[in-house]
């Protein structure tokens, strides 16, 4: 199975827009959100859930009170301050690590899992789709988007799929590196904008310093053509191809709000080339 | 176990203190967040300090760092920001297992005839060091990204830069927010998302300011974002950007829920092409200025009610 992850480093710059209308565009492809943090994909593909699964990404620590003497040994070893004076595990900032667990002379405190979030196996006007809802206020992502891709290989193959389309996360971080790691080929998305290149330099890096191929799409092109011209020399520079170039236009939020895909929505200029962008991709992943 | 509670002292001394000294000492830390990105958080954090003047700016978003682009600064670099890695003497280890066995993060590997670190996911907890029976663990500075500042129009600014390849945020971030002082508001710039980065990020701030868009996917992920501002017990306001695209959702919601509408930033080419210049809009429209020192007002205004 092929595997393309689409990633921008700057938020809001369409990831998942065109995402969307590449999962109404392949025959046979199977979609991953993997931007488990704020999934917006199943707004537009509103999936239909046929399989839930509890995910546990950390542990946290839990005090028995009975025996807990309050000695302070597992406030003095804790090192992301999660054990507040009165011997209370601080929720945000415990990381499970186990260490006053360890140290605690009274086995007062052991480690249990935490309820982190759910992952769905799901079914949609395209075909399957695999996705997830990080629970409020918790961690872990990265190990949640690794589990949303391995539902994604999992359903690719009941279905018989040649192709898993990934819709990445904002950032260079954790759950990034985990959206990326291993696949063929990284579509990122920038628009002219002074902060977007600065991103997309430094995501290009990090598909480069994983050695993962990439290529641009510029979108809303038309907003600053001096700085798209920008972003295509430096992408030259760097031997990485532009194979879409968008222009703005409120057919995108058109579409997002009747819940299609931009292509399904319209066949204005816009999802021309990403129609054209699209098939420009799957010859790569061919 | 006595030089593992030492390295914890020092840790700690750089992790961000989260009890909440008392308003009527030091001045506010306001955070300006949004769980989608894109959706203008940078622009009000910029163009709100700038309005204000005599503040402090610290961006947060260590892994695509862009405030300081809108503005006029020169930026030093002004450390290093590291985590404790282990470092274990192989000629003495015995492969015993127990380190690799202790660690949640699977940052170590014990095999026949070798032990295996991956720095990447060590969280520098220092567990291996206190459970190694042969006390051959000791610990090291590992380099995760660096923190720079500088000066701009009265602000004083500084951020984070992650390295390439990174996968620890949280540490950096913490770092940047060690530079908060009492005397001066601090805005603080936050990643998008809900997860770690953005709650090291808010967590103990006085108010948090929710950036958002009228689209569908603006209000989903504003809802998720409200869920755990509300969770870390932070009061929090709304700004509607690029008003006047997709529909009156935000303002039902948030009518509905109650929270306030901060500001509404209107959909014009012109503060969509100052953007995309590096330009804050505030100062080729200086009557924004005015706003933005009124928003600030009526927050102070309910904060130290």
């Amino acid at each position: 199975m092929k595997q393309l992850t689409i990633i921008s480093g700057k938020g809001g710059t369409g990831k998942t827009t065109i995402t969307a209308s590449f999962t109404s565009l392949a025959k046979t492809a199977v979609v991953a959100d993997c931007d488990v943090d704020a999934p917006d994909l199943h707004l537009i593909l509103k999936p239909k859930i046929m399989e839930v699964m509890r995910f546990s990404g950390a542990k946290i620590a839990v005090v028995d009170y009975d025996k807990c003497s309050e000695c302070g040994r597992c406030i003095e070893h804790c090192r992301f301050d999660a054990i507040s004076e009165s011997y209370e595990i601080l929720e945000n900032r415990c990381e499970g690590c186990g260490v006053c667990e360890y140290v605690c002379p009274f086995g007062a405190i052991r480690l249990i899992n935490r309820e982190s979030g759910m992952a769905y196996k799901s079914f949609m006007r395209f075909g399957p789709m695999a996705h997830a809802l990080l629970n409020t206020a918790q961690e872990a992502s990265g190990k949640l988007v690794a589990l949303v891709r391995n539902n994604a290989k999992e359903l690719a193959k009941e279905y018989e799929k040649e192709l898993c389309i990934i819709d990445g996360p904002p950032g260079i971080g954790c759950p990034v590196i985990a959206a990326i790691a291993g696949v063929n080929l990284v579509l990122a998305v920038t628009e002219p904008t002074l902060p977007a290149i600065h991103d997309l330099e430094r995501i290009l890096g990090v598909a480069h310093h994983f050695k993962i191929p990439a290529v641009v799409c510029i979108n809303k092109c038309d907003i600053n053509w001096e700085n798209s011209k920008k972003i295509e020399e430096y992408c030259k520079k760097e031997s990485i191809d532009v194979v879409g170039n968008l222009p703005y236009d409120d057919v995108v939020t058109e579409a997002m709000i009747a819940e299609k895909t931009v292509v399904e929505f319209s066949d204005s200029e816009i999802a021309k080339n990403i129609t054209m962008m699209w098939l420009n991709i799957e010859r790569r992943l061919s | 176990m006595r030089m593992h509670a030492k390295n914890t002292r020092a840790i700690k001394k750089n992790l961000t203190i989260i009890t909440r000294i008392s308003m009527e000492n030091r001045e506010m830390k306001i955070a300006i967040a949004s769980g989608k990105g894109g959706t203008g958080k940078t622009t009000v954090a910029t163009n709100l300090a700038l309005s204000l003047g005599n503040v402090q700016l610290l961006d947060c978003d260590v892994e695509e760092p862009n405030s300081h682009l809108f503005l006029d600064i020169k930026l030093i670099k002004t450390e290093d920001v590291s985590i404790l890695v282990p470092k274990i003497n192989k000629d003495k280890c015995t492969l015993c297992g127990k380190c690799s066995e202790f660690c949640q993060y699977h940052a170590l590997a014990v095999l026949p005839r070798d032990v295996l670190l991956f720095p990447e996911l060590c969280h520098g907890c220092g567990g291996c060091a206190l459970v190694c029976p042969e006390n051959i663990i000791t610990e090291e500075n590992r380099v995760i990204g660096v923190i720079e500042s500088g000066q701009s129009s009265g602000i004083e600014f500084y951020h984070g830069i992650l390295n390439i390849g990174e996968p620890m945020v949280s540490p950096l971030i913490h770092a940047v927010k060690r530079k908060a002082k009492n005397d001066r508001v601090a805005i603080i710039d936050s990643p998008p998302g809900t997860g770690c980065p953005f709650i090291a990020s808010i967590e103990g701030s006085d108010y948090c300011i929710l950036v958002t868009e009228p689209t569908p996917f603006g209000l989903y992920d504003l809802t998720i974002t409200i869920g755990v501002v509300r969770k870390l017990s932070i009061p929090f306001g709304v700004v509607i950007n690029r008003y006047g695209i997709g529909d009156s959702r935000i303002d039902t919601y948030c009518e509905k829920e109650a929270i306030p509408v901060l500001m509404r930033i209107p959909q014009e080419k012109r503060i969509a092409t100052l953007y995309s210049s590096g330009v804050p809009f505030t100062k080729e429209m200086p009557e924004w200025s005015e706003k933005f020192i009124e928003l600030f007002k009526a927050i102070e205004a309910e904060i130290r009610s």
